[in-house]
């Protein structure tokens, strides 16, 4: 029985077509300012007659031909479960929110959080940084080998903004500034992910996952092993595409 | 079971209108009621003891206020960072713009929260405003007698700003009243009991708000009995509604543009069966003892045993959720917490710990009288009940 998957994110629309358990065809295109737009070609380009659709995200609604639509938490759960064994917990985060789910053996959501108030803490927060020292995300982990991390107080992304801005008019080197960020968000999302009683393994998921630096310092926040994989920003399509693999296409 | 959804409803029109549109209609109501040349007497919690008033012939209005209309207008005087209910209600009645609150003769308000209590200060500058001091430790023996002062304290109060004598055979006929309106009230909303469910949580909640715009008890008490009946009749004839996840909400007051949260449950596979709230059943839950000789240590008996999260120790906002998680067979649980209320967003944490001891599973959400979070609500509800 083959499914996709569509998780339509406030950045990045994310889908995948699976035959049972392998992963077909993945894709990954920017939302844009039209998400019902950019959810029909990422449909469109995975389409095979009788697979089931599953939508999550934010624009989990706006697909016609989705055939179910499940939100990112659940898919979430599943799809990390999927990847990765004994996962006892994930933290995502995304473009416009954070969530941290704790999951039972099943894979299946027992608890979860989420920031879903303001940008602080997420992916959002990150690019507005990255711009401000016109880095490229892709060099983040280069850059910030060895940098001792300058301090960012403010969580709120406008006053961080202005923040960073005054730190390089005190010629503090971007590289610091760079880490000073990633150890900032890692801190605040594993204040939060303290809430939840965590064990096992933690699964960190979302399109910050496939940076190292915020891996290592997510883990040293926690104390605890944090885990990802390069599939990390495609668990919500994953999960919504097993959710799929059950489902009797009417 | 298959079963048709909807069928109550549209059975039923007219009557869930009269209290859906309780509060709007309401306006006329006042009007009428005050050119009787009746006293109005508005309120902010549930504290204050409604016998009081009722034993005048006055009417009670509930004044905490439901929409963000005046909060820009409270926040010339009042902090941001405050409880939307203060704002808002604070708002109505500085801008005039809530007829309750201008047809109230007296506001009675309660030193329950911080936010409150203060606020009555500046309210009081431009409208009578009494304000009953509210012992906030349920069980201590001075309590008891304190809260009987105030109670006695406001019967003065009533008496001098109105003229009037107030005597304890009134006082007991309003008690007997009042529970009357309280045991319709109970009757109506123990329809959450039945399973699966008669009636929607969007319409428990109309009717339940709307009882508190009903200014004569007789009529409310009717129409109350009345739609009890009609509903149970209807649900004996098989007009049951899916059978579908089934939250217990607890919290703040809900009610106006609130109702957002219970939307999200509904749109999104739940049904509210019981809700736990100072609109719901805290407050109408236990009767006043009619057999006790004091009937001041009565009323102020049954009043100090409001579970409100101002209180400390609270073991009967916990003694209430118990018997209702079972008595309702709740699934889950909703807690609403609005934006500041520190009492009982502190109280989430006992209360989380309280449900996932029985077994439920809980999820605290914060809000404010604005609708710009309701996509965030969806998603959070919607997996909230995609993991029971």
């Amino acid at each position: 029985m083959k499914s996709i998957g569509i998780d339509s994110g406030s950045t990045m629309t994310k889908g995948v077509r699976m035959d049972g358990a392998v992963i077909e065809k993945k894709i990954m295109v920017p939302t844009g300012p039209n998400p019902r737009k950019t959810l029909e070609a990422v449909h469109a380009e995975l389409y095979e007659e009788g697979a089931y659709t599953v939508t999550t995200g934010y624009g989990r609604n706006l697909l016609k031909a989705s055939d179910k639509q499940v939100t990112e938490i659940t898919c979430h759960g599943l799809g990390a479960g999927f990847i990765h064994e004994d996962i006892g917990a994930v933290i995502d985060i995304g473009g416009q929110d954070s969530k941290i789910i704790l999951l039972d053996q099943g894979g299946y959501v027992r608890d979860f959080l989420m920031n879903d108030k303001c940008a602080a803490g997420t992916g959002r927060f990150m690019e507005v940084i990255v711009r401000l020292l016109q880095m490229d995300m892709d060099d983040m982990d280069t850059m910030v080998v060895g940098a001792s991390p300058a301090k960012i107080s403010s969580m709120c992304t406008v006053f961080a903004e202005s923040e960073v801005v005054s730190l390089l008019a005190q010629d503090v080197e971007p590289a610091s500034i760079a880490k000073g960020v990633v150890e900032s968000i890692c801190r605040r999302t594993a204040n939060m992910a303290m809430r939840l009683p965590l064990q096992g393994k933690v699964f960190f998921s979302g399109g910050l996952s496939n940076v190292a630096a915020m891996q290592s310092s997510l883990s040293t926040h926690l104390g605890m092993e944090v885990v990802t994989h390069e599939n990390g920003q495609y668990v919500g399509a994953i999960g919504a595409a097993m959710i799929g693999a059950r489902q009797k296409k009417e | 079971m298959t079963v048709k959804v909807d069928k109550i409803k549209k059975e039923l029109p007219e009557i869930f209108e009269s209290f859906s549109e309780a509060r709007r209609n309401g306006f006329l109501g006042a009007k009428a009621f005050k050119e009787q040349n009746r006293p109005m007497v508005g309120t902010f919690c549930t504290f204050m003891p409604q016998e009081l008033p009722l034993a005048m012939g006055a009417a009670i209005v509930s004044l905490c206020a439901t929409s963000d209309e005046t909060i820009t207008e409270a926040e010339k005087d009042l902090p941001r960072n405050l409880c939307p209910l203060i704002k808002s209600s604070y708002g109505f009645g500085k801008t005039d713009k809530c007829p309750y609150f201008f047809f109230s003769d007296l506001v009675v308000g309660e030193t329950t929260c911080d936010g409150k209590r203060k606020m009555f200060e500046l309210m009081g500058e431009y409208k009578p405003v009494h304000v009953m001091e509210l012992p906030h430790n349920p069980v201590a023996d001075r309590s008891l007698g304190m809260w009987i002062d105030e109670i006695k304290k406001l019967k003065g109060v009533l008496e001098d700003q109105f003229d009037v004598t107030i005597t304890d055979d009134q006082v007991r006929e309003a008690v007997v009243l009042r529970n009357r309106e309280r045991k319709a009230l109970k009757d109506f909303y123990a329809l959450g009991k039945l399973k699966p469910s008669a009636i929607g949580g969007v319409d428990l909640l109309k009717v339940l708000y709307g009882s508190t715009f009903k200014f004569e008890k007789e009529d409310s008490i009717r129409e109350l009995e009345a739609l009890t009946e009609k509903v149970k009749t209807a649900y004996e004839a098989g007009q049951v509604l899916e059978d579908k996840p089934r939250i217990l909400i607890t919290g703040c007051p809900i009610g106006g543009v609130t109702e957002k949260v219970v939307k999200a449950i509904e749109d999104n596979g739940g049904r509210v069966v019981f809700y736990e709230n100072c609109m719901g059943a805290k407050a109408v839950e236990d009767l006043v003892d009619e057999s006790q000789e004091d009937v001041y240590q009565a009323l102020a008996d049954k009043y100090l045993k409001i579970g409100c999260s101002c209180m400390s120790p609270n073991p009967h906002r916990f003694d209430l959720l118990d018997r209702a998680l079972d008595d309702y067979q709740v699934d889950a649980v909703i807690e609403v917490v609005l934006q500041a209320c520190h009492t009982y967003a502190i109280e989430t944490t006992s209360v989380k710990r309280f449900v996932n001891d029985k077994d439920r599973p809980y999820m605290s959400v914060e809000t404010d009288y604005s609708t710009s979070d309701v996509g965030q609500l969806n998603t959070r509800m919607a997996a909230f009940i995609e993991m029971l």
